[in-house]
């Protein structure tokens, strides 16, 4: 019955592991602003036209 | 890109109206424009060119119109005072050679447009080298190199963009406070994977597993449930225990005590029950009762937090002043104002001290501050009040007074603004507690003295078991849920609260108190009368005057010719603005002047009457003046006729009593109505009402109005654009929802009859454990049963009572 012990042992670190991954993420702060990530992801890298040399883009 | 083109049928001639590329507003296609893009004005047009330039037009692709209109350009020497190394100082969080690093606040973030190009600003300033947006507190973290662009720079730059950052001393000292969620966040956390894990380790306890399970692996469990229970005793019970001392020692007993006494008394006996192997425990029941506990209080103090509610006066006071000393300006901040300073003050900027007039003439908005609705001329010599707005051109002034000792600061000093909130109200659980206590006590103390003398051997245990069923767990629920969900509501519908417990608060006004200008007459909404003679060219070459002017006088009018169809802006010739006169101009060979009766020559005529402002015009042969009255808000009527009845109104106002009479006809007979109040007397007024026992709400929306917005029990501020600034106050309301207040009252008084059926609800629960516990029957897995679902029930209920209240009130 001992092996239950171990098991339980393991589970309740890999459990503390999440708790803590929780915490670091509530201090660093990634639950201050619930909105903004959720558009950031969206954003192209870079965009950038060069309009002069592209006349015929506009509609 | 497609434009939105609407043709107006109903008009003689054809308008063709589309909306402003950059802001969205409605403008004339083709008047100002670039390329295929229509703009509204010339402000919103040099943005788009400042964008399109630097290949950043994809803010326009993310969002339609996302652009915020310039309302009035930056002057040149605006932003002078943040090259003040004192300044800088206080607004840095971090400052070497070749980094800087703050936050700013920017009101006008609002869509992921503001987002993108914010966090783009590289793009533009090079010397940018990080910016972060927090969309949820509208904050610009922004990182540069202050050898290529300084604090100064960077602010125009924001500015000219739209995106002007309001710097105040006062966010200056707020700006280090820590964030209290993080900690609410952390003790739910750790309270979830606590509870979470002890059920767990209680399963063969509530399975009832005899057999196979070794007595050694279930004393591990048990044991092992106890050290899981410890951060919740220690760490997230704190709270409790600590609101609990505090109110003991106040003497008095709020909702906390009987919490706090069920949370030891659960830990105690489980502990005990555990370490004598008598039975396995209640930690179960323990970690799932702080669990939900702190989500509820999670859920209370749920706040926007966008929004200010706590702003003093010098949220308001221009951070950087300019004192001129030996003929030479400097940068100085509000604190370093002596006596018999000579100041500079440009247009818009707020006079921060009262002084003596040293140019020889100055207009001043104190619509802010004393509630007059037009702003003032003064001459030489003239004393001005702190808090006025100048409008027009630069003057000089010379400090008579401190800036604590002002006019409109002196409101600060007042008690009202030193006192707390608590201890001053007792909200409905902790009135319920007082006696929900004493009875919890005397039943465990009944049930204790008749086992004593029936059976002692299990008195121990029906004692401690009153005081666990009976925490009020369920009744501490009911009134966070309920509120929090009701002030969400309240926040889609543009009223937002500053917490919760201020829907209770507004359950239980008696006497509603209404200031005037700003308030129920509204700033940009006035109606237009033309009385002589004027011709369809006289009507442009008016429309073309006003449209060059700043005066408020003119900016009512110019958008009263905006709404008139078939009139056409034309090109002013000649144009000349005499400050606080009028206006002269010609188009198209027609010239005229236009403004005050003395300007235009007008003999016997004034330039007020009976509340309305006359603006007189001389147009080659025609004469005559427009009337302007202050307009009442749309829907004051049908929201007085829905409060007459029901409570005490009341008009206070720092105007003059022109409008006595219209105002008069618009609230019911015995209406009390007082003018040219200044803000101590609204202050003094308000606590007036409150010593005859009146529950005041005062509704306000400038400065002049903090004092009584304080002093009353719920204080809400109105205004036009949620975004601007307000003074402190309860709660802000959008000027557009003004007619839903009453809506908005009778809501916050359903909602209080939800918490109390939340409340009897969770008595009945309580009913049902104690008859378990006095008896001696409750079992652990019926505790466990028993504590979550009485609480999700009375959650449940809660919320989706308001939900249904919010459709069936037509909120």
């Amino acid at each position: 019955m001992l092996i239950i012990v171990g098991l339980i042992l393991i589970s309740v670190l890999v459990a503390g592991f999440f708790l803590g991954a929780f915490i670091w993420a509530t201090k660093t702060g990634q639950f201050e602003d619930t909105y903004g990530p959720s558009v950031r992801i969206l954003f192209d890298d870079e965009k950038k036209v060069d309009k002069k040399s592209s006349p015929a883009a506009q509609e | 890109m497609e434009t939105l083109l609407v043709t107006d049928k109903t008009a003689a001639k054809p308008v063709e109206q589309e909306e402003c590329y950059h802001c969205g507003d409605p403008c004339t296609a083709g008047e100002i424009s670039l390329e295929d893009k229509s703009f509204c004005c010339d402000g919103c047009k040099l943005v788009y060119q400042i964008l399109d330039e630097n290949g950043l037009c994809n803010y326009y692709d993310l969002e339609d119109a996302p652009g915020i209109k310039l309302k009035s350009a930056p002057t040149d020497d605006q932003f002078s005072y943040l090259e003040s190394a004192d300044i800088q100082k206080q607004l840095l969080d971090f400052q070497s050679e070749t980094f800087e690093k703050l936050t700013l606040y920017i009101p006008a973030i609002h869509c992921s447009s503001c987002i993108w190009l914010l966090e783009n600003l590289y793009q533009l300033q090079p010397g940018v080298k990080q910016s972060r947006v927090n969309f949820v507190k509208k904050q610009l973290t922004v990182g540069y190199d202050p050898t290529e662009i300084g604090l100064r720079q960077l602010v125009e730059q924001l500015a000219s963009l739209g995106y002007e950052p309001h710097i105040s001393l006062h966010n200056g000292e707020e700006k280090k406070a820590y964030n209290p969620n993080r900690t609410l966040f952390i003790k739910i956390g750790v309270a979830g994977f606590c509870f979470g894990n002890i059920m767990l380790l209680s399963f063969p306890e509530y399975l009832g597993f005899d057999g196979p399970m070794d007595a050694e692996v279930r004393t591990f469990m048990s044991y092992l449930n106890v050290v899981f229970a410890l951060p919740v005793i220690f760490y997230c019970s704190t709270d409790y225990f600590l609101s609990a001392w505090s109110g003991l020692r106040k003497g008095f007993i709020n909702i906390d005590i009987p919490i706090s006494i069920g949370i030891l008394t659960l830990f105690l006996r489980s502990v005990y029950e555990i370490v004598s192997a008598t039975a396995p425990g209640y930690l179960d029941s323990l970690g799932g009762l702080l669990f939900f506990l702190l989500i509820g209080k999670w859920f209370q103090q749920k706040t926007y937090e966008g929004l200010s509610f706590e702003r003093d006066y010098k949220s308001y006071f221009p951070l950087g002043i300019t004192r001129i000393a030996n003929g030479v300006t400097e940068a100085i901040s509000l604190r370093q104002i002596e006596v018999g300073d000579t100041l500079l003050i440009r247009n818009r900027e707020i006079i921060p001290s009262d002084s003596v007039l040293l140019s020889s003439r100055a207009s001043v908005d104190y619509s802010f501050v004393t509630g007059e609705s037009e702003p003032v001329e003064k001459a030489k010599g003239a004393y001005l009040y702190a808090g006025g707005r100048l409008v027009g051109e630069r003057i000089e002034v010379l400090v008579d007074k401190e800036v604590a000792q002002g006019y409109l600061t002196r409101l600060w000093n007042q008690d009202t603004f030193s006192k707390s909130d608590e201890g001053k109200w007792q909200s409905l659980v902790d009135q319920i507690a007082r006696y929900f206590t004493a009875i919890i006590l005397a039943i465990a103390l009944a049930t204790a003295i008749y086992w004593w003398v029936v059976d002692p051997s299990i008195m121990f245990t029906s004692f401690t078991a009153v005081l666990i069923v009976a925490c009020p767990c369920a009744l501490a629920l009911a009134t966070p849920f309920t509120l929090g969900t009701a002030m969400s509501s309240f926040g889609s519908r543009r009223f937002f609260l500053k917490n919760a417990t201020i829907i209770e608060k507004l359950a239980g006004v008696t006497h509603i108190v209404f200031d005037k200008t700003g308030t129920i007459t509204e700033a940009g909404h006035s109606a237009v009368q033309q009385v002589g003679t004027l011709d369809q060219k006289g009507m442009e070459l008016v429309y073309a005057l006003v449209s060059q002017s700043t005066h408020p006088l003119s900016r009512k009018l110019f958008s009263h010719f905006t709404l008139q169809k078939g009139l056409a802006l034309q090109k002013i010739e000649e144009f000349e603005e005499i400050e606080g006169k009028g206006l002269q101009g010609k188009v198209d060979s027609t010239s005229g002047m236009i403004g005050s009766a003395s300007f235009t020559g007008w003999q016997d005529a004034t330039d007020q009457l009976n509340g309305a402002s006359r603006v007189y015009y001389v147009i080659g042969d025609q004469h005559g003046y427009f009337e302007i009255i202050n307009d009442f808000r749309e829907g004051l009527d049908e929201l007085i006729g829905m409060l007459k009845g029901n409570y005490g109104l009341s008009l206070i106002s720092g105007d003059h009593a022109a409008e006595e009479d219209r105002l008069k006809s618009k609230f019911p007979a015995g209406t009390t109505m007082q003018f040219e109040q200044s803000p101590q007397d609204k202050l003094a007024y308000v606590r007036s009402l409150q010593e005859r026992g009146a529950k005041v709400l005062m509704v306000g929306d400038g400065l002049n109005d903090a004092g009584a917005l304080k002093q009353s029990e719920v204080g809400i501020a109105l205004t036009e654009n949620i975004s601007s600034f307000s003074p402190a106050c309860d709660g802000i309301l959008e000027a557009a929802r003004f007619s839903h207040l009453a809506a908005f009252m009778d809501f916050a008084k359903s909602s209080k009859g939800i918490i109390i059926a939340s409340f009897v609800i969770s008595f009945l629960y309580n009913i049902v454990g104690l008859s378990l516990a006095v008896t001696g029957l409750l079992e652990p897995v019926y505790a466990a049963i028993l504590m979550p679902v009485s609480s999700i029930t009375v959650v449940a209920f809660a919320t989706l009572s308001i939900h249904l209240l919010t459709r069936i009130k037509k909120l």
